[in-house]
């Protein structure tokens, strides 16, 4: 789904793990703590083979089992704190992983409820849903079990060589001669598994956006007969995606002998020497099954931390993908002292915002989504309380963007607005919200039933007042016919609804609210005639008393505003009452005359 | 079981592959196990003084020049060790990449089919279909199948392979020390059984949880704009947080089982090889053993833990597995269109009929009845009516997306059950109410049904769906993406989008699903003027809401709840007191403030 996601940096950059201290200073007791456990836990590891060693030469060579109960103990007493520190720090180090990402993610989630939609404008969902879901995931996942691998591997790893040179130093370092080649190369080989590894995943996301693609778009498919030219194009991706497995699978195919070989090779050394040094009596048979045990374990914690540093290379990428989201500042920002008056969206006092009567007015507003191309320049409006105001005009003349400024999704890129004489940035965001129905072209629904979806109005609202506000709309009676009534689920993004159910029940969204600001953005584009006219009247009633915007290319819904205005290239060009602007003969009257008297039957009646 | 057998066939034409796999991490295993064998020799009768009683090592250290010569050059044991982990290697590598070979064609199949069945599933799957869910099983699935045949079972025989390897090299040096090695095992097996039984469903759970978590954020997302609106911020929130929270809950919980399975199978595996140590130093001590037997006895209890522990853990994933085989075997399972089916590919005209037609979703609920009315070639066909009434329902009969229930449908004379389902639909262009654009370019998604075409085609398309003007201003013209990856366009936009897509392939039906209601009226006319040139090519259906948009059509159906309420132009509609003289009404009432004007 996303390109970006696989550029990841070539080096481990200090700078991005620093900057995750501060996400990680919460954790740092546990993670102390996990320190400490898989030290200890290292060492018992570390002296098993001692352990054997003791056995063999005390019991065997003297043979005399005088002391085995004190063995028996030891033993006993090692399997059990193992049994238990593995039990502690698997709990532990599990929690701290989905502790982690659940806050992490808590954190990412605020933070794009706080981003203005001028954040979204540019940013696909899947993008954002890579940083929310996988990348956290990887994030928390590296930490943590990295963490334990590397003091594991750490402690282990001191531990044997300790051991070894305390049996032997002479036959230690032998021994331990084939460290470094092995620490070299897994070094190499799990670099390049990795990179194996991203390029499976980059395909892998292209897997499934195709997969995306294939089944939100079978219905278009469909129509189109492309499925063959599909399939043709997927089994591209497949392939290739076979094509760089298999080639990943053959890299670890040939680290996993190279290192084992190369461990044979200790092996074998301390056998040659080892069984030379017993037949001269230098060392004891234990010490040389001690040396032969522990050139078995040293590889696995050196295959380890190998791992680790790789995939730290790879959790980095997401380090930095998640926290430039969690660093993104929004744009559009209730500033300190309207916060501390008011608290923020998600602890809003709302008692203590003021009701809107709904004046509204732009003060020399200019606008820009881009900077060099003005959408809006120096444009002013008064709206009083209560009306309503229609805006008419081409795709990208500008009517969109003055709904947007005055919803507060975008904020003047100078002037300002002001509601009720106040500047509403000097008010918190969800001042205009709280008080605002909003009918959107696409209505988007959540998942749920219809009663969910309208209370998400007015969440204290009572099913009376719910099925009021559906009689209002005129969706009463299509849901009551419906299998579960209100009750019914309408599915993902209320998919299980046509167009024109769907932009009902957001309309009894919006009403249930009772809001003193309305906007209509082509909210009844997919209702039928009738259906319209009869909301039309309810929208009229509605209307009334509220300041409210309506955007329409349906002329109908537009000639019962108050006031309309005729936007061209961000300046209003007309302005006045349905019939003011008939009289005018102007842009107004054209559009209006193209249609509804291009019908040849109507003057004949 | 039945598990696997369901997946018996996937495994076509890769079986020999699986067979050699597995033949070869079973050598590989043999070779391990007879590591222990060397050291144990070497330690009793190099440097001790043993006679050698096994006759294979005997044959071969008087290959290698006998007892002697070796007590005085020990590297050549060293040499033997290392040339037999060289011999397990090369198994291994072999091991690697034939797995890797057989499992990744599985799953490249495998995903290719549930590509091509996803797609061929009918039109009434997709409208009812849940993305989320049906993408996970695409690829997380497939992945965990993927692994299961790739790592999993071959792992499983190798176990088992070196298992029976060591069980036989373990009896062969002396029974009794065997049955004290094995005593444990088979608790530990059934350990990790039981366990393996327990976890399933917590695993599912949890993938469940994390499926919903997906889910709220992804709604959250592409609803922002509501969201926002409405003030939900904090609602939003709490929706997020319990769907968060839970999911933690339910992998701590997770973990936790894990954490008791693993420190558990630990501590049983560590009590083993304390077993044999004590055990084995008994032996020594009495003389039934030698001390290399013991240190072949404690290598074989220690090669023995990891494969019982990874048992465990192979045994959960195999649980994963059985799942994932169930979830996309459920997918495949539902039958496809018959797309290919061998009907009659007649020269499309479009002449067309309707006799008696009556169509269900369900079997029970009529949504269409006896609707009858014909259709010249090249003809304009308008339908409008409420919300519900069943005009997408008639106008999907045509492509086939659906077959009616009764009646007939005749294309040029012909039945068009009869007629091939692809070769239909390459002959009607269909307009969906909104429509999905693919994440390629602009051209692309334009010429979509027929890459060759020339950017002229592509241009002259996106004229007469008047978007052309609306490309030129993007920055990168006809080369912008659209789709997930690309700009978002307005659903007015995609609607035009739409339409130049469908006319470019000069279709002789054309069908508008209410595909101009989120374009401003000029617009719409523009439109219908350019199509309107087209006129005698194309037989044209018009679903629209708008009088303006339908009135020229040469015939204009009115539908209410399922059947035809009225028919005509639209003179004749207005002569007639009815639905559509009424929409009529509401929608010219306004007739009036022009006159006056």
């Amino acid at each position: 789904m996303d390109e970006t996601n696989f550029n990841t940096t070539k080096k481990l950059s200090l700078g991005v793990w620093r900057d995750f201290y501060t996400y990680l200073k919460p954790y740092k007791k546990r993670f102390i703590k996990l320190i400490v456990m898989m030290v200890l836990l290292g060492i018992i590891d570390a002296s098993f083979p001692m352990l054997a060693k003791y056995a063999i030469d005390e019991f065997v060579r003297n043979g005399s089992m005088d002391g085995l109960p004190l063995f028996i103990g030891a033993y006993l007493s090692a399997v059990i704190s193992l049994s238990l520190l593995i039990f502690l720090f698997i709990r532990m180090a599990g929690r701290l992983e989905t502790t982690m990402a659940h806050d992490i993610r808590r954190l990412g989630f605020i933070r794009l409820q706080e981003l203005p939609l001028s954040y979204y404008d540019n940013k696909a969902v899947g993008w954002l849903m890579a940083r929310m879901t996988s990348d956290v995931t990887r994030l928390s996942e590296t930490i943590s079990w990295g963490i334990v691998d590397l003091a594991w591997g750490l402690a282990i790893m001191t531990g044997i060589s300790v051991y070894m040179i305390i049996l032997n130093p002479v036959l230690a370092l032998i021994t331990l001669s084939v460290v470094p080649a092995l620490a070299v190369l897994s070094v190499v080989f799990q670099k390049k598994i990795l990179g194996a590894q991203r390029k499976i995943r980059k395909i892998n996301s292209q897997i499934t956006g195709a997969f995306n693609e294939d089944i939100q778009g079978a219905k278009t498919t469909k129509t189109l007969v492309r499925e063959d030219k599909n399939l043709f194009e997927f089994s591209h991706l497949t392939g290739s995606m076979k094509n760089q497995s298999i080639k990943a699978a053959i890299i670890s195919s040939i680290y996993l002998p190279l290192v084992i070989g190369l461990g044979s090779v200790g092996t074998a050394l301390a056998f040659s020497y080892g069984s030379g040094y017993i037949m001269e009596g230098i060392i004891t048979y234990g010490t040389l099954v001690a040396f032969i045990s522990y050139t078995a374990q040293f590889f696995e914690p050196i295959r380890q931390m190998a791992v680790i540093f790789a995939e730290f290379q790879s959790a980095q990428a997401s380090a930095e993908r998640v926290f430039s989201l969690l660093k993104e500042t929004p744009e559009i920002r209730d500033e300190g002292y309207v916060l501390e008056t008011f608290g923020n969206i998600f602890d809003q006092k709302k008692e203590l915002l003021p009701p809107i009567k709904g004046t509204i007015d732009f003060e020399n507003v200019s606008f820009s989504y881009q900077p060099q191309e003005p959408v809006l320049k120096n444009f002013n409006l008064s709206v009083k309380p209560g009306e309503t105001v229609a805006l008419v005009g081409e795709t990208g003349s500008g009517k969109s963007t003055i709904v947007n400024l005055f919803c507060r999704f975008y904020e003047p890129t100078s002037g300002r607005i002001l509601v009720d004489g106040t500047d509403y940035r000097k008010m918190p965001i969800q001042w205009i919200h709280n008080n605002l129905g909003y009918v959107l072209q696409s209505p988007h629904l959540f998942s749920g039933s219809i009663v969910d979806n309208i209370r998400y109005g007015r969440l204290d609202a009572t099913q009376d007042e719910i099925e009021e506000a559906c009689r209002i709309v005129n969706a009463h009676d299509f849901i009551i016919d419906l299998e579960n009534g209100y009750n019914t689920q309408v599915g993902e993004g209320g998919s299980l609804l046509s167009t024109g159910q769907k932009q009902l029940i957001s309309f009894a969204r919006a009403i249930i609210r009772n809001p003193s600001l309305f906007v209509l953005d082509e909210a009844t584009s997919s209702i039928d005639t009738e259906t319209e006219k009869i909301i039309q009247n309810a929208i009229t009633k509605v209307l009334t008393g509220r300041t409210s915007f309506v955007i329409a290319h349906r002329l109908s819904t537009i000639r019962s505003a108050d006031r309309i205005l005729v936007i061209r290239k961000g300046e209003i060009t007309e302005d006045g009452t349905h019939k003011e602007l008939l009289d005018k003969k102007g842009y107004y009257y054209r559009l209006y005359t193209n249609q509804y008297l291009d019908e040849e039957g109507i003057n004949e009646i | 079981m039945k598990q696997f057998k369901k997946l018996y066939p996937f495994l076509k034409g890769y079986r020999m592959i699986f067979i050699l796999a597995m033949l070869t991490i079973t050598i590989s295993q043999l070779f391990y196990a007879v590591g222990p064998i060397i050291l144990s020799t070497a330690i009793d009768s190099v440097i001790g003084s043993e006679p050698i009683t096994n006759y294979l090592a005997n044959r071969i250290i008087n290959a290698l020049g006998g007892i002697e010569l070796l007590r005085r050059s020990l590297w050549i044991i060293g040499v033997v060790i290392v040339l037999n982990t060289a011999l397990r290697g090369i198994f291994l590598y072999f091991k690697g990449f034939l797995s890797a070979e057989a499992s990744e064609n599985i799953s490249m199949n495998l995903r290719n089919k549930l590509y091509d069945h996803i797609q061929k599933l009918p039109y009434s799957y997709h409208v009812k279909t849940d993305t989320g869910d049906l993408i996970q099983r695409c690829t997380s699935d497939v992945e965990t199948i993927k692994r299961f045949l790739g790592i999993q079972l071959v792992e499983v025989a190798g176990s088992l392979s070196m298992l029976a390897f060591i069980l036989w090299s373990m009896l062969s040096l002396h029974v009794g020390m065997t049955i004290y090695s094995m005593a444990l095992v088979p608790v530990i097996f059934g350990f990790a059984y039981a366990f393996f039984k327990r976890i399933q469903r917590d695993f599912k759970e949890a993938d469940e949880a994390e499926a919903k978590l997906s889910t709220t954020l992804q709604e959250n997302l592409t609803g922002i704009r509501v969201v926002k609106a409405f003030g939900r911020e904090s609602f939003e929130l709490e929706k997020f947080d319990s769907d968060n929270s839970s999911y933690r809950q339910l992998v701590n919980k997770l973990i936790d089982n894990l954490a008791i399975y693993w420190s558990l199978s630990d501590f049983l595996s560590m009590f083993q090889v304390g077993v044999v140590i004590v055990a084995g130093t008994f032996m020594v001590i009495n003389e039934r053993i030698t001390i290399g037997v013991l240190v072949a006895f404690i290598s074989y209890v220690n090669m023995l833990i990891w494969p019982v522990r990874q048992l465990g853990r192979i045994l959960t994933d195999m649980g994963k597995a059985t799942v994932s085989i169930d979830r996309v075997s459920e997918i495949l399972s539902i039958p496809v269109e018959p797309l290919v089916e061998n009907g009659e590919e007649p020269e499309i005209a479009g002449e067309i009929d309707f006799e008696n037609v009556g169509f269900s979703y369900d079997g029970k609920k009529q949504v269409l009845q006896n609707i009858s009315f014909h259709v010249n070639k090249g003809d304009t066909i308008a339908i409008m009516g409420p919300t519900g009434s069943g005009k997408t329902t008639l106008v999907n009969l045509l492509p086939r997306l659906y077959d009616y229930s009764s009646g007939s449908i005749r294309i040029d004379g012909l039945e068009l059950k009869n007629i091939d389902r692809h070769w239909i639909r390459n002959n009607i262009a269909l307009v969906l109410q909104e429509p999905f654009l693919y994440a390629r370019s602009i051209k692309e998604n334009i010429r979509f049904t027929d890459p060759q075409k020339q950017e002229k085609s592509v241009f002259n398309a996106a004229k007469v769906a008047a978007i052309h003007n609306d490309i030129l201003s993007f920055d990168k013209q006809y080369e912008t993406m659209v789709g997930e990856r690309g700009v978002s366009l307005s659903g007015g936009q995609k609607q035009r989008m739409a339409i130049a897509r469908a006319i470019i392939s000069e279709t002789p039906i054309v069908i508008f699903d209410d595909s101009l209601s989120a374009v401003d009226s000029e617009t719409d006319m523009e439109i219908r003027k350019a199509l309107e040139k087209r006129k005698n090519v194309a037989t044209t259906f018009v679903i629209s809401h708008r009088i303006s948009t339908v009135s020229d059509a040469d015939m204009i159906i009115v539908l209410d709840k399922g059947t035809i309420v009225q028919s005509g132009t639209h003179k004749e509609l207005l002569l007639q007191e009815g639905l559509y003289k009424r929409i009529y009404d509401i929608q010219a009432s306004l007739e009036y403030d022009v006159m006056k004007a």
